[in-house]
């Protein structure tokens, strides 16, 4: 929904804003938001459209910097058609509630790599689908030992630091997050010069203890790969990987955490975010079954078979990744560690904006960000549409189409043409259809105030 | 002069939005015809303003044509402090109406030339067609807007530096550091608020006991600023039981004997027939 000058208000909502949800508009315009009280004082001009939100809480957009496909989809598999896959998964990630992602590639061969690599680029999203932040490279820097779903021929140590990692992508300008163990041979000198060139280094399918951890940390690594998954248990001598969390190292380390109720046991959940707060991302690590019904998939190399939306390895019980999006993760995230929503959604949004430096602009809903942002039911937290860079997405203007009326509160005077045709530019006032709204209806009725009515 | 005694805070606040209701539906604004309406900032008025908002949900009021005077704002403060008078207009009431942001006027404290700023919002007021009803709360001194004991009652909209119990009294406001309070503020002058047809002001609280009584029992005196609307037409002071501490036993009863009659300024009685109501 666009408006004339493009200045849309939301009320009668809910957003998260400075870790607190609160009860305050959104005001939008050239997908940014943008501060009401300065376009009142200063600008002097009133929004074009105001959106009746009936309540909805309004979190920024999910962020999952961790996701290997989904909708029959495999990242890491389908070098043919690569564009078109990845535009299926960014669209139906919006309904998700996902407005921004990295596509994952496990690891693979060379030639996948030349394959593929170069065509996932950077993208800036937009209705038709989410934003593509860069690609998140897992592997095949990584330790054998730990190679959970990773196919093991394929697994490589990087020698040559950097130039191991150039010879075996081609390229690294469309990547942003490599995942490596850090006590390979060539890994530390790799991590540094990943850092230097503004790539984000994640520690994981690692065997590595805390002082090759820490040594990591200390050039330039940030995040830890699907904590507690492939990588040391926690032992009390040498705490491992998971160390990290306590570590006594100046920098925010972040890690990501599969909560899908599979992955890791509710407690590993909670000691996590006890131990270290700021640091916890949830992430999907969905595979191509992601939103699709149990049966036979792939992953990268690998044959992938899901059963009660459980997904193994073929043939085995490795768990190789989930089938659920991030919007449900969230939720069993807060149901598993009874913490507050404000921080279980920041925990999908605003940390991992830090974890990649893009907090100034994305995982708030501060004045100035990007209008990327999430409709929730405040309860079950069920996604109701997702607008991305200020445009709701395809899939939840679908669902509305029949249900767009314009009236005058006592007549409905127009349907949906009517409305694209010219009652858009009157600056009209939304009204839920919703019957308890009805009071409110007939009063604006009373008001003489035009109204449009739409079902949201 | 009226004086509406109420039983506390609260009534107050109902009872003066009420009021502005009525006004407002009285005068049945629309395109081209404007009610203009003057506004006070501070503790006082706010649950006028909550008021007013649940007026506007209801439906019972509609602000699109209306025109707002704010009284005053503190110099050099930008626009979006907390303790600005901008920042307090727009979170506790323009933001939750339909006032449009030509019409809602407030004092540029952070105007390059003051002077000019003064001249320029008076002339506003002008071009509006003056105030219809100008609401305002008074501080324990007896001050109306910013205008300090020993102001000018004949003054007009200007810079004034503030008294020092009245920083003393904002400090709160800066953390608890007077040097932070602005020393200066832009505010409507007394006569600017004398022009209004009507004057309705608000007092709460056993602190402002005495500048009740200074306002309504004694003689007009400037260095109780707000006894100059004795000498208003159409002045109205609401006030709840605290504030009549100072007040005389006759004065109290007598308005107290009224209330009935006040009663009928908030219902809907047209006002040239309120106006011969004693």
């Amino acid at each position: 929904m666009k408006a004339r000058n493009g200045l849309t208000r939301f009320f009668n909502c809910y957003i998260l804003r400075e870790s607190r949800i609160i009860k305050e508009e959104l005001w939008i315009r050239d997908g940014k938001i943008v501060n009401p009280e300065e376009v009142f004082y200063v600008e002097k001009v009133e929004p074009d459209v105001s959106l009746d939100c009936d309540g909805l809480l309004i979190a920024p957009g999910f962020i999952d910097i961790q996701i290997n496909g989904g909708w029959g989809v495999d990242f890491s598999y389908d070098s043919e058609n690569v564009e078109e896959g990845i535009q299926k998964v960014a669209k139906e990630l919006l309904t998700h509630g996902v407005t921004s992602f990295c596509p994952t590639m496990v690891t693979s061969d060379k030639e996948k790599y030349s394959k593929i690599l170069p065509k996932i680029q950077k993208k800036q999203g937009s209705k038709h689908g989410a934003t593509i932040l860069g690609v998140h490279l897992e592997g095949p820097f990584i330790c054998l030992a730990r190679k959970g779903a990773h196919t093991p021929e394929l697994i490589k140590n990087p020698i040559k630091g950097i130039d191991s990692l150039l010879e075996m992508y081609g390229s690294l300008e469309n990547v942003v997050i490599v995942t490596l163990a850090p006590e390979l041979p060539g890994a530390v000198e790799a991590i540094k010069s990943l850092s230097q060139r503004g790539i984000k280094v994640a520690l994981g399918h690692s065997e590595a203890s805390l002082a090759q951890a820490e040594e990591g940390v200390r050039q330039g690594a940030n995040l830890i790969t699907h904590l507690f998954n492939a990588m040391l248990p926690f032992h009390h001598r040498d705490p491992g990987l998971v160390g990290l969390l306590a570590s006594t190292t100046d920098k925010q380390v972040y890690y990501g955490i599969i909560s899908d109720g599979i992955h890791t046991h509710p407690a590993a959940l909670r000691i996590a975010c006890r131990t270290n707060r700021e640091g916890l991302i949830l992430i999907s690590d969905a595979v191509a079954a992601q939103g699709l019904p149990d049966g036979a998939y792939r992953i990268g190399p690998q044959a992938v078979s899901v059963e009660n939306g459980w997904a193994y390895i073929a043939g085995t019980k490795t768990l190789c990744g989930s089938t659920m999006a991030l919007d449900r993760c969230v939720k069993t995230f807060k149901e598993a560690t009874e913490c507050c929503l404000e921080y279980a959604l920041e925990t999908a949004s605003l940390h991992p904006a830090r974890a990649l430096g893009i907090d100034n602009i994305k995982g708030k809903l501060d004045y100035g960000y990007d209008a990327d942002f999430v409709f929730l039911h405040p309860k079950t937290l069920e996604v109701q549409s997702s607008w991305i860079a200020g445009e709701k997405d395809m899939c939840s203007q679908r669902s509305e189409q029949n249900d767009c009326l314009i009236s005058d509160g006592d007549h409905e005077i127009a349907d949906r043409s009517s409305w694209n045709n010219g009652f858009r530019a009157r600056g009209l006032v939304l009204v839920s259809l919703a019957p308890r709204n009805l009071r409110r209806r007939r009063a604006a009725v009373k008001a003489k105030q035009l109204h449009l009515i739409i079902k949201f | 002069m009226r004086l509406i005694i109420l039983e506390d805070a609260s009534v107050v606040a109902d009872w003066a939005a009420r009021f502005v209701l009525q006004r407002i539906k009285e005068f049945a604004p629309g395109p081209g015809r404007h009610f203009v309406l003057g506004l006070p900032t501070g503790g006082t008025p706010l649950g006028m303003y909550r008021r007013l908002i649940d007026f506007y949900r209801e439906g019972k009021v509609s602000f699109k044509y209306v025109t707002t005077f704010n009284m005053d704002e503190y110099v050099g403060l930008p626009r979006d402090h907390p303790e600005s008078y901008h920042y307090y207009m727009w979170h506790e009431f323009f933001k939750h109406v339909d006032i449009s942001p030509e019409h809602a006027h407030v004092l540029d404290g952070t105007a390059e030339d003051l002077a000019a700023e003064c001249q320029r919002f008076e002339r506003l007021i002008e071009e509006a067609g003056g105030v219809h009803l100008f609401v305002g709360g008074i501080g324990p001194d007896g001050h109306i807007a910013f205008n300090e004991p020993g102001s000018s009652l004949v003054s007009r909209t200007r810079v004034k530096t503030l008294a020092y119990d009245t920083l003393e009294a904002n400090k709160r406001f800066f953390d608890n550091d007077i040097s932070k309070v602005p020393s200066k503020a832009l505010t409507v002058g007394v006569g600017t608020v004398m022009d209004a047809k009507e004057v309705m002001i608000l007092i709460t609280g056993a602190h402002k006991a005495l500048a009740l009584s200074k306002a309504i029992e004694e003689g007009v005196n400037h260095m109780w600023t707000v006894s100059a609307f004795q000498q208003h037409a159409q002045a109205l002071f609401v006030c709840d039981e605290d504030a009549t501490l100072e007040l005389r036993v006759k004065t109290v009863k007598y308005f107290k004997a009224l209330s009935e009659e006040h009663q009928k300024m908030i219902e809907e009685v047209p006002v040239d027939v309120q106006h011969l109501i004693h």
